[in-house]
């Protein structure tokens, strides 16, 4: 006979709310970067309105988790798999939240006249996406290999945040560029790279659930 | 060595010596029951026959049997029974279940212990003055089966009540708990769990019963013939085996006596033996 | 919510012992209520009086009110039998009869007159799927009762106590004589319970309050200190006592 039926009944609900909420954001991402590709302001403001669905998500999930930590006392896998949850809805609200602040960049960056691709961003970009998506997969299938392949990722945005740099760095010096613009651009792969060390973040989450440990360090 | 070593074994005299004195009573109190076991089978089988066991004893053909007295004893057993069972039982039960514990079930149990310490005779004389002159029933089955039944109402109501004390208070509760009545729990419930301890103190009346004389003989009398009828033997003059015995070496014939007694004994065997079957036949704890 | 039992104004004394001071509660259909405290708060004390169990205990008084479905149990005209029949109780050791599996679950029903086989039959086989037992013992329903684990015992002593029929089951500390699975199987089957039924469990496990019971009341010397929804009284007491107690700070 089984038991605790009704146990696994709300973490099966807790991981199904998780996986949407990491669709969500995977969906926010996307939506952004395809308003900023496309120039598409209608779609941006979508984003920064969505926002608050994901938080509304975040919530919800905490509450869950506390809920369970409350009522049934969970231990070992149990623990860790909650305990992940909680930890993990906050690095995606903030990747919903830097979602919102890209979008809100797009509906400026592409008020300010004739858009002027730049190439460098535009390969952060897709690179950043197929991270955060192949990140949200490896914690929603528990997929150790893959988180791992995601964190290493890391510093492939990380340098391509350098080279943007450069790039801005280089059209203010040929003033090409206007100073606003600049810092948007460079603000926009901040973000960027700040939704790639999330992601990381995610990952490594999805590890501790495995392992117990985080950074090869053991906490639980 | 180690001081802390537990490879120090001591031999303790002391031990040694309690041990074998432990051992050498537990012998001889085998050897004493082999020993009187012995000698009266060794004195009575040879008196043992078909006439011994079939026939009354006849002064006319100087033979000897106590057929009449085997029956006699049956007789009491079951009348006995008959009687002191059901009150035994009932009184048991009002005490354990009904009475509100205090004094007076104290005094009542107190008093059942004291009559259960009377010396047999004294119920004889008892017997044989209310039950016999007062109520004029002379030497009979009766007077013999209401004399023996204060005897063993204190030993019989003593053992129910012993046996409902370990029926657990939850088997009680659970019944009650599920709107069961009283009665009906005590009849489903109590009766049938209690019924192995109820059964060892009837079997354990019935060799008290086999066994008594002094009360019986100035009460059931000596008589020794088969039954008149099957009621009308309730008013006969009957003596039991056990009063044969008596009465076989107050007049010097020990082998007679000792033919009794091998006969007695193997009842008592019997008794005993039945008891332990009837007992974990009824256990209603045992699985199954 | 329906309430099911409404306990108004109760007070019980045991002789000179004030056992339960006032108590107002109102327990609700379909609902499982636990009831906290340290021993001797009260709280088992005041379970067996939702079916008068203690009436059978010498020198009990009691006034206040206690409405089932807005009769009061304590009315001179009520049938204890008849009462218990609507309140089932389970005890907190299991307490299956001497006797089969099958004559345990049918006890209840033969108390109350049925007696047609082919009905009994019935009522065993859904109290014991009702208490989760049916597929353990359905092949070996005249072997005795007492050869079953604790765990199924006291599963059995659920089916006995649902075989009735019953609108409301008590359970006084009912897995406190078990082991952690076959506790955690018996707090599954209050859930499922709790369908049909309304619950309430005396238990000294606070984790287990928490796992199962919608609403939660907390004793301390015959007084309830707080009554409130289980996750409100565990997440956010109003009373200092209640946090104190629950914590495990004390005394």
């Amino acid at each position: 006979m089984k038991t605790r039926i009704s146990f696994e009944q709300e973490l099966q609900e807790m991981n199904e709310e998780l996986a949407g909420m990491g669709e969500m954001v995977v969906g926010s991402i996307q939506k952004t970067f395809r308003a900023f590709a496309e120039n598409d302001r209608e779609l941006a403001a979508g984003v920064i309105e969505r926002d608050r669905a994901v938080n509304e998500a975040e919530r919800s999930i905490e509450s869950r988790c506390l809920m369970l930590m409350l009522r049934q006392q969970p231990v070992a896998g149990d623990l860790r798999h909650i305990s992940m949850a909680l930890k993990v809805v906050t690095d995606l609200e903030r990747i919903g939240d830097h979602a919102a602040d890209i979008a809100e960049l797009v509906l400026r960056l592409n008020s300010g006249g004739s858009q002027k691709r730049m190439e460098v961003l535009a390969e952060m970009v897709n690179s950043v996406q197929a991270m955060l998506q192949d990140a949200v997969d490896a914690f929603i299938r528990k997929d150790q290999l893959l988180a791992e392949q995601v964190e290493r990722q890391d510093d492939v945005i990380d340098d391509f945040f350098n080279q943007v740099k450069e790039e801005v760095i280089k059209l203010l010096k040929e003033d090409r560029e206007s100073p606003d613009r600049a810092v948007d651009l460079l603000m926009f792969a901040k973000y960027l790279e700040r939704i790639g060390d999330h992601a990381v973040n995610v990952c490594e989450w999805t590890e501790f659930y495995d392992t117990g440990e985080l950074k090869h360090h053991r906490i639980l | 060595m180690n001081k802390n070593s537990i490879y120090q074994k001591k031999i303790r005299m002391s031990d040694q010596v309690l041990k074998m004195l432990i051992n050498l009573c537990a012998a001889l109190a085998l050897a004493l029951l082999a020993g009187i076991m012995g000698y009266v089978f060794y004195r009575g089988i040879p008196q043992i026959n078909w006439q011994f066991l079939s026939t009354v004893q006849s002064s006319a053909k100087g033979t000897f049997g106590i057929l009449g007295n085997i029956i006699n004893t049956l007789y009491m057993i079951v009348i006995t029974l008959l009687i002191a069972a059901p009150v035994g039982i009932g009184s048991a039960i009002y005490l354990n279940e009904y009475a509100r514990p205090g004094k007076l079930v104290r005094a009542i149990e107190f008093t059942t212990e004291v009559l259960s310490g009377i010396p047999s005779i004294i119920f004889g004389l008892f017997g044989m003055v209310v039950f016999g002159r007062l109520f004029g029933l002379s030497y009979s089955v009766l007077t013999g089966s209401f004399t023996l039944t204060l005897m063993i109402l204190p030993l019989i109501t003593r053992s129910t009540q012993e046996a409902l004390k370990t029926v657990p208070d939850s088997y009680r509760s659970g019944a009650l708990g599920i709107g069961a009545t009283k009665w009906y729990m005590i009849r489903t419930i109590l009766l049938p769990s209690a019924m192995p301890g109820i059964l060892t103190g009837i079997i354990l009346a019935v060799g008290r019963i086999v066994g008594e004389s002094a009360a019986l003989l100035f009460t059931a009398g000596s008589g020794f013939q088969l039954p008149g009828g099957l009621f009308s033997k309730l008013f006969e003059s009957s003596g039991t085996m056990t009063i044969q015995l008596y009465l076989s070496m107050t007049k010097g014939k020990y082998n007679q006596a000792f033919g009794i007694a091998v006969v007695l004994l193997i009842i008592v065997l019997g008794i005993n033996l039945l008891a332990r079957y009837l007992t974990s036949r009824f256990d209603v704890t045992r699985q199954k | 919510m329906n309430i099911k039992i409404a306990t108004s104004d109760l007070n019980l004394y045991y002789g000179t012992n004030h056992a339960l001071k006032n108590i107002n509660l109102d327990l609700y259909e379909n609902q499982i209520t636990a009831l906290i405290g340290p021993s001797g708060c009260g709280k088992s004390t005041y379970l067996k009086t939702l079916n008068r169990m203690n009436d059978l205990v010498p020198g009990v008084k009691i006034d206040g009110k206690i409405l089932l479905d807005g009769e009061d149990i304590y009315s001179p005209k009520v049938d204890a039998t008849l009462l218990r029949k609507k309140v089932g109780m389970v005890f907190q050791q299991p307490n299956p009869f001497p006797m089969s599996i099958y004559d345990n679950i049918a006890y209840g029903p033969r108390i109350h007159g049925i007696k047609n086989k082919a009905r009994l039959d019935e009522i065993v086989e859904n109290s014991l799927r009702g208490a989760a037992l049916w597929d353990e013992v359905h092949d070996r329903m005249k072997k005795s009762a007492l050869g079953l684990s604790g765990g199924q015992q006291q599963r059995l002593c659920i089916a006995r106590a649902l075989a009735v029929e019953p609108e409301v089951l008590l359970m006084d500390e009912p897995t406190s004589a078990l082991d952690p699975i076959s506790t955690l199987k018996i707090e599954d089957l209050m859930g499922e319970l709790k369908k049909k039924y309304t619950v309430v469990i005396v238990t000294h496990n606070m984790q287990q309050a928490t796992r199962i019971a919608d609403y939660t009341a907390f004793f301390l010397v015959g007084e309830i200190i707080e009554y409130a929804p289980t996750t409100e009284l565990f997440s956010r007491p109003k009373e200092k006592k209640t946090e104190d107690y629950i914590t495990g700070r004390f005394g």
